[in-house]
């Protein structure tokens, strides 16, 4: 038989091709004995970063206890789209309560299990960001000061998208939402301090804290692995883009996922016990506005007139992360950044988004320029 | 056995005999002596396996206890006042979800003004979140219906609130007979939870349901807090059975078979009213009392049949709904329509105020005299005096300030500014 050379478009990652791995070095999602916890038939839409990320946690997470998990999941999304009556996608006992309370739901299963002596059966809390930097975020506050055996996932979307895309504490600066839309002379979400809560719960010396993406899946199912090795409070928080909320084109949620990290607006790294101990460094850096442009929560950014202030500033926010954590390996990595990445999204560097890509939209993006009205 | 205690240490050792599994406070007077005990209990291995859970919240103490509930542990809390407030979101998440968790809820004032302490308006302002609610006349009522109410919301799946008056129960010493260990666990099963969080057995807890089923969901709450109608006496009738003594069912009438005047109350006041009842009795007057022991599922038969007959109602209670009137006497009229007892609402002892014999002895000549308009709502030693000066001050300037310091400086109690 011919030999064929297999070239993997992604090098030195963990992106590559599940099924021309060995077995042993396959994800959790190629293997047959993957649990399915958030199966399918659930009503995401297309292109669901949320639903991407908690597949893949959570699986990981089943793999990590043998099938000994329970889940606790806030209000939101996640909640909605997996449970509507009278189905449930939840392939793993899974509770929901309210949309502040979950990591309080997990310390309470979580002592119970103690209780019982049940110290094979693990807990995952779950949220989205409002559930997480918001609403939720005393109990979560508590939930890590008390040392809670929980291991609590945020799928970070940037906003309220569950009630129709508000603004949360998470919400980047410039971004529009329903509430921050961009009116007047207001460039969208404000510049203000934000709510960091990966380093909020950095700060806690907690014993693993983790960012990821939906883009490195081998790298989140690695991280929630990692975390299921330690006990007491876990933090994981997972950048999920909203195809529906910033008006991004379904197909891009992993290329955006990618991006938000290869500019350094997104810094992916884990720590142990209060110190950084891996940081994921970008490997062919580009320009914020490679971001900002595949998706219509920035459209404003880009007309009529160009905001070069405006994504100067968002530009200062992706450097000063990029020294903060050291996100380059190779210094002179800093000078040049060609725009490479939306390249190979078909867009030509510094090009307006082509009218028939607004044009692929989905109906939900279109139902949301209807009842959000024109990002224009 | 007889013990000279605290009552809220009797409770704290009671609830530890129902061995809890999970206890998740968070400290308001005048609930803490009750936590601190158990939490004692905790540290000291006596309550053991349970874990106690020091939260930031009161609502994070509720939804502790409904993820422990799920996992299928015994949960139990214990709040006041503001505190019940804060977790109101996640009563009624609970009593919708059907865990039965067990709280002490030592009855206090709700602000503002702020007010530690005793009325009725915490449990009144959640009469409606799905929580069965019992009321203890006495610290020894307190203590029995605590392993009463854990044997009722794990027979029905429903939340139970047992509600005792904060510092005249919860502080108050006097002889209690505590229940020994044994007896607990004869009279109170290990608890067999109807829905787990179980690997082995996944489930789905707190799914959505929309128009579809939701009025079916919601109709089952209400199924079995009419179930709790039959369950409440009949665990009563046991616990007398066992305990030899009476304690808890749906309601309690005090010489009512001939009287024409009943006075209807809830929890420690009975006790006043029944002294009152005497003395007027002593003068041939024909007056009785009925203490209403469960609130929530409101026993209306039981209501009607006791009251039916009398000729004068005086709702006595320790909260109202401002703008509209009594709550237990809403609730009195709906037993009693079609029926000729005329219902007289009188408020009383909001935040503290004692209910003393005079006043009542007075309120109660009115009644008997038939000197109170029924169609109004009347309240107990009401300095009329204080009130007006208020309301004249806001007649005449657009800017009062705050109606609290104005009445406190009126009495003398902040010291006289500018003004």
């Amino acid at each position: 038989m011919p030999e064929q050379q297999v070239k993997f478009f992604q090098t030195g990652s963990f992106a590559v091709g599940n099924r021309l791995l060995d077995p042993e070095q396959r994800s959790v999602q190629a293997r047959m004995e993957r649990s399915n916890s958030l199966t399918c038939g659930h009503r995401a839409c297309q292109g669901c970063g949320e639903a991407l990320g908690a597949r893949f946690a959570l699986d990981a997470a089943m793999r990590a206890t043998d099938g000994n998990l329970i889940a606790a999941n806030a209000t939101g999304c996640l909640e909605v789209f997996s449970t509507p009556y009278p189905e449930s996608s939840w392939q793993l006992p899974w509770i929901h309560s309210l949309f502040g309370n979950a990591p309080a739901v997990a310390s309470g299963v979580a002592a119970a299990l103690r209780a019982k002596g049940r110290t094979d059966v693990r807990v995952v809390g779950q949220a989205g960001d409002g559930g997480t930097v918001d609403i939720g975020f005393a109990c979560l506050s508590g939930m890590f000061e008390r040392g809670d055996d929980v291991l609590f996932i945020c799928y970070d979307n940037e906003a309220y998208m569950n009630t129709g895309v508000q603004r949360s504490a998470a919400t980047p600066p410039a971004a529009r939402t329903a509430n921050t839309k961009p009116l007047g002379d207001q460039p969208g979400n404000v510049f203000g301090q934000g709510k960091n809560v990966p380093l909020i719960a950095l700060a806690h010396e907690l014993p693993y804290v983790a960012t990821a993406t939906v883009a490195e899946l081998r790298d989140l199912e690695a991280k929630v692995e990692r975390a299921m090795d330690f006990h007491g409070p876990r933090y994981i928080h997972i950048f999920v883009p909203c195809p529906l909320g910033w008006g991004s084109a379904s197909r891009d949620t992993v290329r955006i996922a990618r991006l938000v990290k290869e500019t350094g607006l997104f810094p992916v790294f884990e720590a142990e016990h209060g110190e950084v101990v891996g940081v994921s460094k970008i490997r062919r850096r580009v320009p914020v506005e490679e971001y900002l442009k595949l998706q219509r929560r920035y459209a404003h950014l880009f007309r009529p007139r160009r905001r070069d202030d405006v994504i100067a500033r968002l530009q200062a926010i992706a450097d000063r992360n990029v020294e903060r954590f050291g996100l380059l390996t190779d210094p002179d990595q800093a000078a040049a950044m060609p725009g490479e990445a939306t390249d190979l999204a078909g867009l030509e560097a510094g090009a307006d988004e082509p009218p028939e890509r607004a044009a692929e939209e989905t109906n939900l993006m279109r139902l949301l320029s209807e009842t959000h009205g024109s990002p224009r | 056995m007889l013990e000279q205690i605290e009552g809220s240490a009797a409770v704290a050792r009671t609830v530890a005999r129902c061995r809890p599994e999970v206890v998740a406070a968070y400290p308001i007077s005048p609930q803490t002596h009750i936590v601190e005990g158990l939490s004692d209990l905790v540290r000291t291995g006596e309550l053991e396996p349970c874990e106690y859970m020091m939260v930031e919240s009161e609502f994070a103490a509720m939804s502790a206890c409904i993820g422990a509930s799920a996992a299928g542990a015994r949960a139990y809390t214990a709040t006041a006042s503001q505190g019940l407030l804060y977790m109101a979101e996640a009563l009624f998440n609970a009593s919708g979800l059907g865990f039965p968790i067990v709280m002490t809820l030592a009855n206090r004032a709700i602000g503002a003004p702020i007010n530690i302490w005793n009325d009725h308006s915490d449990s009144m302002s959640q009469r409606d979140s799905g929580w069965i609610q019992l009321y203890a006349e006495t610290n020894q009522e307190a203590v029995d219906l605590h392993l009463q109410a854990f044997k009722l919301a794990e027979r029905v799946s429903l939340p139970v609130m047992v509600c005792m008056d904060g510092f005249i129960l919860t502080h108050a010493y006097e002889e209690v007979d505590l229940p020994a260990q044994e007896q607990v666990d004869e009279f109170l099963p290990t608890y067999e939870p109807r829905q787990v969080l179980d690997p082995a057995e996944p489930v789905t807890i707190g799914a959505m349901v929309g128009p579809e089923a939701f009025s079916e969901v919601k109709y089952l709450m209400h199924a079995k807090q009419m179930q709790a109608l039959d369950e409440i006496p009949s665990i009563a009738s046991e616990f007398s059975d066992r305990f030899g003594r009476d304690s808890g069912g749906l309601v309690r009438p005090y010489r009512t078979d001939d009287a024409e005047t009943i006075v209807v109350a809830l929890g420690s006041v009975l006790g006043t009213i029944e002294d009152v009842v005497d003395e007027l009795r002593a003068g041939g007057a024909r007056i009785g009392a009925l203490g209403v022991k469960c609130f929530r599922p409101y026993p209306l038969d039981e209501v009607r049949e006791a009251l039916g007959g009398a000729e004068r109602v005086v709702v006595i209670e320790k909260a109202f709904a401002v703008g509209a009137g009594g709550i237990v006497g809403q609730n009195v009229r709906l037993a009693l329509s079609g029926l000729p007892p005329r219902v007289h609402d009188v408020v009383a002892g909001l935040g503290g105020r004692p209910i003393t014999r005079q006043s009542l002895l007075g309120l109660f000549d009115d009644v008997l005299a038939d000197r109170l308009e029924p169609r109004q709502l009347h309240f107990l030693d009401l300095n009329r005096e204080l009130v007006e000066r208020e309301l004249e001050r806001m007649q005449k300037g657009r800017r009062p300030g705050p109606h609290a310091e104005n009445i406190l400086r009126d009495l003398g109690v902040v010291a006289a500014g500018s003004h």
